[in-house]
């Protein structure tokens, strides 16, 4: 993808040109995506030991926060922390389940079965 | 239906939106113009606020700012309507396509199906204009994008419904009235007064106070919170100096564009003169950048890298400070 962006000519006149991007844009998008793929693995490890719901992994799959996702599900942010505990998601109706498998985009099935190994 | 519109991409997504919604009923002002006039240059600083795991910082305004502004100053009406429900909110999207009337709309950038994967995150006050429907598919001009490009209703409703911070509730604007005769010498001046006055504001959030603020933090973050989080926070920075549109420089070169096209219709030199020297000072934030960029590659980077860092962004707030100062003496 090219962006527009404003520069000077030889005689420091403005111009626009096409640009595909340089490299400290290039060096700071990616230190926020190797970032968001350290969150997921770890999301995806915490999972497997059971120690959150897969709700987490999801979550940091899809780039969400805890404010982002509450607003999706329509839930309080302190509700879907409780939901994120292995324990009390089991036992969560499919009802629920369907919020949040709407908001991630995925099947409920997916979202009970995922145990991150 | 397909109505008479034309795509140009642009810099950033407001300006572009009001710009082509603009040339569409005949008012020929260019993207730097819409930025100057509406205030566009902007620093903010929101240490309690986390985006993205890192403290809020903005080169530009609250979202909207620009264009509202923009439209007083030139004495343009908007109407501006949300909506509960997106039946209605797609219903009254058709009904101005049916009256001949391209619509900006505010969306989620996370669902934008056209997006590069980098650029999806939960931000929601991305703008685009539809300017038709064909085979059930709006036709969409997503000023930032090369091409003009379309959604399905299915697609669309999400990213209007997107949920969050700035969440747009169906959100869609269109100019109703511009008046026949703009005063243009007016607006340009009220708009770089406004900006000197942001930019000079005696608060440590906004301005030159703030970047200031940012400047002293560098060494602090290093030394409390460690370098990966540092590093982190710095990123954050810079990615929102080097966001579509900015070009690299926080904005400061669309500035430098406006300034040189005010010079003109001001029939005043000393903007020529400031043009070029915003023009510098982007120059400097671009340095920054790189600067910051390479204390990624070597990670393990000694704790004066930082000291450097503070002091060059504290260089480039003087210098800004100093800008404004004559800038708002020249009008």
């Amino acid at each position: 993808m090219t962006e527009v962006l404003y520069v000077t000519d030889e005689n420091n006149n403005y111009t626009t040109a096409n640009s595909i991007g340089w490299d400290a844009k290039k060096a700071a998008l990616d230190e926020s995506l190797s970032l968001i793929s350290e969150r997921i693995e770890e999301a995806r490890q915490n999972v497997a030991n059971n120690i959150v719901s897969p709700i987490i992994y999801f979550m940091e799959l899809n780039k969400m926060d805890m404010q982002v996702l509450s607003a999706y599900v329509e839930k309080w942010q302190w509700t879907v922390r409780r939901h994120t505990k292995p324990k009390i998601f089991k036992k969560l109706s499919d009802a629920t389940l369907k919020k949040y498998a709407n908001a991630f985009g995925i099947s409920v099935d997916e979202l009970k079965n995922f145990d991150g190994k | 239906m397909k109505l008479n519109f034309e795509h140009h991409q642009t810099a950033h997504c407001e300006n572009g939106v009001a710009s082509n919604l603009l040339l569409n009923k005949g008012l020929k002002l260019s993207e730097p113009m819409i930025f100057g006039i509406g205030s566009g240059l902007f620093f903010v600083y929101l240490p309690f606020l986390k985006v993205n795991f890192a403290p809020g910082f903005s080169y530009r305004p609250m979202p909207g700012a620009i264009f509202s502004k923009a439209a007083k100053r030139l004495g343009i009406k908007i109407k501006r309507q949300k909506f509960s429900n997106p039946q209605e909110a797609q219903a009254a999207l058709e009904k101005n396509l049916e009256q001949n009337i391209p619509t900006g709309l505010q969306v989620g950038v996370f669902n934008l199906t056209y997006f590069p994967e980098e650029y999806k995150f939960h931000f929601n006050a991305h703008n685009l204009v539809v300017y038709g429907k064909e085979d059930g598919k709006f036709l969409i001009s997503d000023p930032v994008m090369d091409f003009a490009t379309t959604l399905t209703e299915a697609e669309l409703e999400k990213v209007r419904y997107a949920k969050g911070a700035l969440a747009p509730k169906g959100h869609m604007y269109f100019p109703t009235h511009i008046p026949e005769n703009v005063n243009l010498e007016e607006a340009i001046k009220k708009g770089i007064k406004d900006t000197c006055k942001n930019m000079l504001a005696p608060v440590p959030l906004i301005g030159v106070k703030a970047m200031r603020w940012v400047a002293k933090s560098i060494p602090k973050w290093a030394e409390k919170k460690g370098t990966k989080v540092t590093n982190h926070y710095l990123g954050q920075l810079i990615r929102m100096q080097e966001e579509i549109g900015t070009g690299g420089g926080g904005f400061r070169f669309i500035y430098g564009a406006f300034l040189q096209e005010a010079a003109v219709i001001l029939k005043n030199d000393e903007l020529k003169e400031l043009s070029k020297e915003i023009t510098t000072i982007g120059d400097l934030w671009r340095d920054f950048a790189v600067d910051i960029a390479r204390v990624y590659k070597n990670r393990n980077s000694k704790s004066d890298i930082y000291n450097q860092l503070s002091k060059s962004m504290l260089h480039i707030a003087d210098l800004e400070e100093a800008f404004y100062k004559k800038l708002r003496k020249a009008i």
